[in-house]
């Protein structure tokens, strides 16, 4: 499986899985300045990030540049077992996008 | 916590995963036409009330005690600031993070999908000094809570 740019992972505990994801991404919020040249760094940031599970979107994050570099999102869902898939998609502003998936433990 | 994943390690591990890694499994991704449209107006709107109203169409929201903000009084480290918000409201669809202090308010907005529980953790990066607020929407209702955070430059603490 290629490297993804994502790390998922997912575990039930008492019937509720808990999600946690980092994704790697510089996130800049367009407000940066280069130390160097004085100029602008170019706004780069995941805008959207969906989980899916069993078919259904369990969460939708719509994010911003204040969204620390290297994104960590972590969500709690009912309906879930353990060895099911689990899948993560961002999308940036760039429209480069990713999705990763993985299964619950 | 005992199910808290060791955020170090975690970081390390993905730093090796490249760029490259990314844009191989870009091209197999299918996920655009699942994703939900990103609220520009929302996300570029200056003032805060205005921005949420953006967002999930709320003239105003009413404070409440239902909703749980869990984040540090200090930050050494205004680039990461770890929060987590919990509402207790019954019906809680979105869960909205702002810090009005940010050149843009609007941080995050969680949807939650079928079966999700009101809680969402992210790590959202303060300016300066003020509050994080959460605002949480249930129903056609707006409820808000907020939390200061004193954000320190340097870590000399406070």
């Amino acid at each position: 499986m290629a490297k993804s740019s994502i790390k998922l992972r997912a575990k039930v505990k008492e019937d509720v899985v808990e999600v946690k994801a980092l994704i790697k991404h510089p996130m800049e919020s367009g407000n940066r300045k280069d130390k160097k040249t004085g100029e602008k760094i170019p706004a780069h940031f995941i805008t959207e990030v969906v989980c899916e599970h069993g078919g259904k979107t369990r969460l939708s994050a719509s994010l911003s540049g204040g969204v620390s570099k290297n994104p960590y999102i972590s969500f709690k869902f009912k309906g879930g077992a353990s060895g099911e898939p689990i899948k993560m998609s961002w999308k940036d502003n760039k429209g480069e996008s990713d999705s990763v998936e993985s299964n619950i433990k | 916590m005992q199910t808290n994943i060791k955020r170090r390690t975690f970081l390390k591990g993905s730093a090796a995963s490249g760029i490259m890694g990314a844009a191989i499994t870009a091209g197999l991704a299918t996920p655009q036409a699942l994703l939900a449209e990103w609220n520009e107006a929302a996300f570029k709107e200056k003032d805060l009330n205005a921005a949420i109203k953006a967002m999930i169409g709320s003239e105003s929201s009413e404070e409440s005690d239902k909703i749980h903000i869990k984040a540090p009084d200090i930050a050494e480290n205004g680039g990461v600031v770890p929060v987590s918000i919990t509402s207790d409201i019954e019906g809680t669809t979105d869960i909205l993070i702002l810090a009005p202090n940010n050149p843009v308010p609007m941080v995050a907005a969680f949807t939650l999908g079928e079966g999700a529980q009101a809680f969402a953790r992210t790590n959202i990066k303060m300016g300066k000094t003020g509050d994080v607020v959460a605002v949480i929407k249930a129903g056609d209702k707006a409820y808000t809570a907020k939390k200061a955070v004193k954000v320190t430059i340097g870590g000399c603490g406070g």
